[in-house]
């Protein structure tokens, strides 16, 4: 009962596609998972517009949307239907076709990643041999659609704000790439299938993920922050900003297009959040050997929310960078930091099992951190910081 | 060579072509950005997961956006005036496109009769390709490595150069 539970979509499918005849099944199948695909990430959109607005209401002691259906939870719907009602304005000088195409391209893209995504056992719909370079090749293609849109809407706004999404997007993705080689390194497969199974092992009740290790532990959180920089969030969201470039990138787009930018943004953060998911935390793996009856889909999608929530709340807290903070961090701490992970990586797979590793290992990372965040304190001139408030 | 083949075929000789002889310079990197894809996708079609992702992820994620900076930060990036679509030196690009094609078409043809000739396609899986670097061509890696690296030290000490003359 409790392994159908967990194969439950596996079966359905199997069940639906058994009313076509035989040479149909294949091509069915396969449309029918691209088509739940594109209607499941739209659905987990909406929900978390909501949860953002909400959840940022409440932090900023406001409300929040509260007008549409009990507690404003058909915001979304109201949100679409105007969207889909607006005009659709393209700037006279605008170059029509690029125009177009953006955010096409955009959506395209980042819907293109979750083909490879472990999304439960046996749920994934294209098992590839490279599938994390094919997350980051769909992962590289949105630049380009960024640049588009802020080139052709003839727009100086626009433009710088394609510009700084671009710089900051190229800079963060050598730290993404990098935080996940060594999960590659330890695997020895770049497959998400194989990293997720990689993981799924218990010892005292406790999962082997690669968070709970040193070099796993310094790579997530390398792999965090430049996952909150590829997705332009807070605190990294340069690209936009009212007071200095409008909307960025996408300021001449209005109506549908514009939700498409705004779709294509929350479904390119599911992305990235499924990916570290797979990477560190073990997939759809349980966090305890004794709740492994729970369905392995319900852990990922919850983990997947776990980490939406978590940007949420860094978004209602922190104040954002200016753009060559953003930049030197980029360069000067997050990169050497992931480097220093590299050979820490190495060394634990060459020291054999033990305890003398976990220390080694431990101690090299902090260390690192800790002189690096130092010498960079001091080369900024940033000493302990005293706030004085209202007195 | 099926139905694929062909579809995908055509669009990398159409963003080729439009790269060759379109006006407008940053459509030209767009252009070529759309054959940069067919080719990747061609690579895909040959089971070749390994190229065709790394055709995706250098060639459009960085080499596309390298080229498209370099032409927004010179000149190249204002509006031609006139409503022209095709350049005024279509002919010129066309030639020397095609002389490139002929060049590398006939060194490719030269070649062919040494290649060992596989009526079974080669089943090469991403690790195997790992391990072929990491041992038996580990000196050109690393080779490639220096290079690299040697060019990246060069960009930044140009880049602080600049920076301590303004100062």
């Amino acid at each position: 009962m409790l392994e159908k539970a967990d194969q439950i979509f596996v079966l359905l499918l199997h069940w639906l596609v058994s009313f076509l005849p035989s040479n149909w099944q294949h091509v069915a199948s396969v449309v029918l998972c691209v088509a739940t695909i594109v209607l499941l990430y739209p659905a987990l959109f909406a929900i978390a517009v909501l949860l953002e607005r909400k959840g940022l209401g409440r932090m900023q002691n406001r409300y929040g949307p509260n007008r549409a259906g009990p507690f404003g939870i058909l915001q979304p719907v109201a949100d679409g239907i105007k969207s889909l009602t607006k005009e659709d304005i393209v700037p006279f000088r605008a170059d029509a076709l690029v125009h177009f195409m953006a955010p096409l391209v955009l959506v395209v893209a980042v819907f293109m990643g979750f083909a490879v995504m472990p999304m439960g056992r046996n749920m994934v719909l294209v098992d590839l041999d490279a599938s994390l370079l094919f997350f980051f090749a769909m992962g590289a293609s949105t630049e380009l659609s960024i640049f588009m849109a802020g080139w052709s809407s003839r727009n100086k706004y626009s433009l710088l704000g394609a510009m700084r999404a671009v710089a900051q997007m190229i800079s963060y993705e050598v730290p993404l790439l990098l935080s996940s080689v060594v999960i590659v390194m330890m695997t020895g497969s770049l497959s998400l299938v194989k990293i997720v199974e990689a993981q799924n092992h218990y010892s005292w009740g406790l999962p082997h993920w690669y968070v709970f290790t040193p070099w796993g532990l310094a790579g997530f959180v390398m792999f965090v922050i430049a996952s909150m920089a590829e997705t332009n969030r807070s605190p990294f969201d340069l690209p936009e900003g009212e007071s200095e470039i409008v909307a960025g990138y996408f300021t001449e787009y209005s109506g549908f297009k514009f939700a498409l930018f705004f779709l294509g943004e929350y479904v390119g953060m599911f992305g990235i959040a499924g990916l570290g998911t797979t990477l560190f935390l073990g997939g759809w793996s349980a966090p305890f050997a004794f709740l492994g009856w729970v369905p392995s889909w319900i852990w990922f999608f919850a983990k997947v929310m776990a980490w939406i929530c978590f940007f949420i709340w860094v978004r209602g807290t922190m104040p954002r960078l200016r753009q060559d903070q953003l930049m030197n961090f980029a360069w000067k701490f997050v990169l050497p930091m992931t480097l220093v992970n590299l050979m820490v990586a190495a060394l634990w797979r060459f020291m054999g099992e033990g305890l003398l590793r976990w220390a080694v290992c431990s101690v090299i990372v902090v260390v690192a951190y800790a002189a690096m965040g130092r010498v960079e304190m001091r080369r900024g001139h940033l000493g302990p910081r005293s706030y004085r408030y209202a007195e | 060579m099926s139905f694929a083949f062909y579809v995908v075929a055509a669009l990398t000789l159409a963003g080729g072509l439009a790269a060759v002889l379109l006006k407008n310079l940053v459509h030209c990197a767009l252009a070529l950005t759309v054959a940069f894809a067919g080719l990747a996708l061609l690579f895909l079609q040959l089971d070749a997961q390994f190229v065709g992702f790394v055709q995706i992820l250098v060639y459009i994620g960085a080499v596309a956006i390298l080229v498209v900076f370099a032409i927004l930060l010179t000149r190249g990036s204002e509006t031609p005036k006139s409503s022209e679509i095709f350049s005024r030196t279509w002919l010129a690009g066309l030639v020397v496109a095609a002389a490139v094609f002929a060049v590398l078409g006939w060194a490719v043809l030269q070649a062919a009769p040494g290649l060992p000739y596989a009526t079974v396609a080669p089943m090469v899986t991403v690790q195997e390709i790992g391990a072929a670097l990491m041992g038996r061509y580990v000196l050109p890696l690393e080779i490639v490595a220096l290079l690299l690296t040697a060019a990246l030290i060069g960009a930044v000490i140009v880049a602080m150069h600049e920076k301590e003359g303004a100062r």
